[in-house]
């Protein structure tokens, strides 16, 4: 009856990070021996079901009666119902605001323990490790969990994802009853992504720091991400001058990315925004002080002032983008 | 006023006096504070002490975690619009004494400090136990604030924990919030943007950054005054005398929730190759061609 529980926020959709989470799941169940179970909350995801049954044992599609998609109190206490009827021995959610919301109550709720960004998972001696990078990313720490059930949220986007199974999964919907009052409710909502995928998606983002001196230079970022095919991001400096919304940081402290290339512009480096970064495969920078710390990371940069870079940068690849 | 709410449900009967009422109580805030080591530290200055899974000193100093602070900042912005009364709260050894003195003059209204004179990083729910233990016993307390992680070993788990502990709702990523004619409205960060949640208290909120909740400094004045201003101590054996939800030896030992089993920083070497050439013109093409080599293998 033991088993491994994913969980999918179905507002993503089968994006890299449910992929992610999937991944890990049938390689935690596989080292296990148990079968794996995804769970997809807020039903309506009607083709993310169907994408994880091709790669999971058993597909649960979970409502709560009244709620479109997530109301913190309810959805935990339905999460927590179906955790505890299913036996799960180890819970994996990705790193979204819905999921490390709810990964530690959900724990306490289990009498387990939770650890969160995780980016590696291990048993060693029939205990959960997780591995995750401490300190603003300066430390790697691997952490052993003491009670059962396991609760990680991962770096979703760190992990591969399942291959397909011969025959896919039953796909079962289940709809909870709501539990006593909403003690929380969430009554608007505004999406401020920046293009068509979310920034943990993006192949490419284009990011500008304080050094840009004011929100004018995001202009030219986004003309320059456009041309790329990517996304704008910034660090927390420049979010906390007000230059541009907060949901475009990146860092320990905003959104952890994964891009093919990270360009950063007039960023300094500070282990707070290096730690956001750590899974981006090529990071490059335009800074006009050869000693900011951005270059240490980098695989190529240009020590220059970046007013006199971004004109030309973008005549040379708007041309290069016709040939 | 907002506890009052939940009570003259129950109690009052008449709406007039229930408003009444309502506007003489102020709002009860806890904000929990974490002193951690500068995160500002540069990565050639950092060690780690692999025997005690933990960072090395050196010669960085101990500060209060921002988002602590950004979440001290939003009680007093909440106070300022609002009324109320804030008690800045730690679980921490004697040095943990400083954050609570910049928080009274940060102007916070009382200071708690639970001595912790057992492991130096106890785990979230040992934590999370002690914290909310302490909420218990001061007592009668609307709104407990925490930051949304630490700078060292950023958790994230502590508000989370600490509700359950409490049995109270939580809400995380909160970045501002406001009283309404019955509980409050909540503006919090989401990956794809914001949301507004409606709440009631008691409840557990943890707080980010925007632009709005920077820490604001403290005056000369506020500073030489805070450090006459009386701090209660509690320890580990007066929390668990009334409350026996603490287990002081485990606490000691750094709790039964997790362990740290490694501690290491990794190795990697990259050599940043700047682009060459005469000219600026040069140079950029350079560049250029660097980043559509690296796009287009994507």
């Amino acid at each position: 009856m033991s088993r491994v529980i994913g969980i999918i926020f179905s507002s993503a959709g089968y994006d890299r990070a449910a992929q992610g989470v999937t991944g890990a799941g049938r390689r935690l169940a596989d080292a296990l021996g148990l079968p794996l179970q995804m769970v997809v909350v807020g039903g309506g995801g009607g083709d993310l079901a169907g994408s994880l049954a091709a790669v999971a044992d058993a597909v649960t599609v979970l409502t709560v009666t009244g709620v479109a998609d997530y109301q913190p109190e309810q959805t935990l206490a339905a999460l927590t119902d179906l955790c505890r009827g299913e036996g799960a021995q180890a819970v994996l959610l990705g790193n979204d605001t819905w999921s490390q919301e709810l990964a530690p109550r959900l724990a306490h709720r289990l009498g387990g323990s939770a650890a969160g960004d995780g980016v590696e998972l291990v048993i060693a001696d029939g205990r959960l490790r997780v591995s995750r990078s401490v300190y603003g990313g300066k430390a790697m720490a691997t952490i052993e969990l003491l009670r059962d059930p396991a609760v990680v949220w991962i770096r979703a986007r760190a992990f591969d994802p399942a291959t397909a199974r011969e025959v896919p999964a039953p796909i079962e919907s289940l709809e909870a009853a709501p539990t006593g009052e909403p003690a929380t409710f969430i009554i608007e909502r505004k999406s401020e992504v920046t293009g068509e995928a979310r920034l943990e998606d993006a192949q490419v983002i284009v990011s500008g720091g304080r050094g840009l001196g004011g929100p004018e230079p995001f202009t030219d970022l986004q003309d320059l991400a456009g041309l790329l095919g990517g996304q704008t991001a910034a660090s927390r400096a420049a979010c906390d001058s007000g230059w541009c919304p907060p949901s475009w940081q990146v860092g320990q402290t905003g959104r952890k990315v994964a891009p093919g290339l990270y360009l950063a512009v007039a960023i300094r480096g500070a282990s707070q925004h290096l730690a956001g970064i750590s899974e981006a495969k090529t990071i490059a920078a335009i800074n006009n002080d050869p000693d900011a710390l951005i270059f240490k990371h980098c695989r190529f940069g240009i020590v220059e002032d970046y007013r006199k870079v971004l004109p030309l940068l973008r005549e040379r690849l708007a041309a290069m983008r016709k040939e | 006023m907002i506890a009052a709410d939940i009570i003259s449900k129950r109690t009052v009967t008449s709406t007039a006096s229930a408003t009444a009422q309502k506007q003489k109580i102020k709002v009860n805030i806890v904000v929990c504070l974490k002193q951690i080591l500068d995160p500002e530290i540069p990565s050639r200055d950092f060690r780690v002490d692999s025997e005690k899974m933990e960072a090395q000193r050196g010669g960085a100093s101990l500060v209060t975690n921002i988002f602590c602070e950004n979440a001290l900042e939003t009680a007093l912005q909440f106070r300022e619009k609002f009324g109320g009364r804030i008690t800045a709260l730690i679980f921490a050894p004697a040095g943990g004494e400083d954050s609570l003195r910049k928080a009274l003059a940060m102007k916070a209204d009382a200071a708690v400090h639970v001595i912790n004179d057992g492991a130096a990083h106890p785990d979230p729910l040992a934590v999370a136990r002690v914290l909310a233990a302490a909420v218990r016993r001061l007592g009668n307390i609307d709104l407990v604030m925490v930051g949304r992680e630490s700078g060292d070993w950023g958790v994230g788990q502590t508000g989370g924990l600490m509700a359950e502990e409490l049995g109270i709702p939580s809400v995380s990523f909160v970045d501002r919030l406001e009283k309404q004619e019955r509980g409050l409205l909540l503006h919090r960060q989401t990956d794809q943007g914001w949301e507004n949640v409606e709440a009631q208290t008691p409840l557990v909120v943890t707080i980010t950054n925007d632009d709005q909740n920077l820490p604001r400094i403290p005056k000369t004045r506020d500073i030489m005054l805070s450090s006459r201003q009386p701090i209660i101590r509690w320890s580990l054996e007066d929390l668990a005398a009334d409350d026996a939800g603490i287990d002081v030896a485990e606490i000691r030992a750094g709790g039964g929730y997790y362990r740290v089993v490694d501690l290491a920083i990794p190795t990697k070497e990259i050599v940043c190759e700047m682009v060459a050439g005469e000219t600026l013109e040069e140079r950029v093409d350079q560049l250029a061609d660097r980043i559509m080599s690296v796009v287009r293998s994507l």
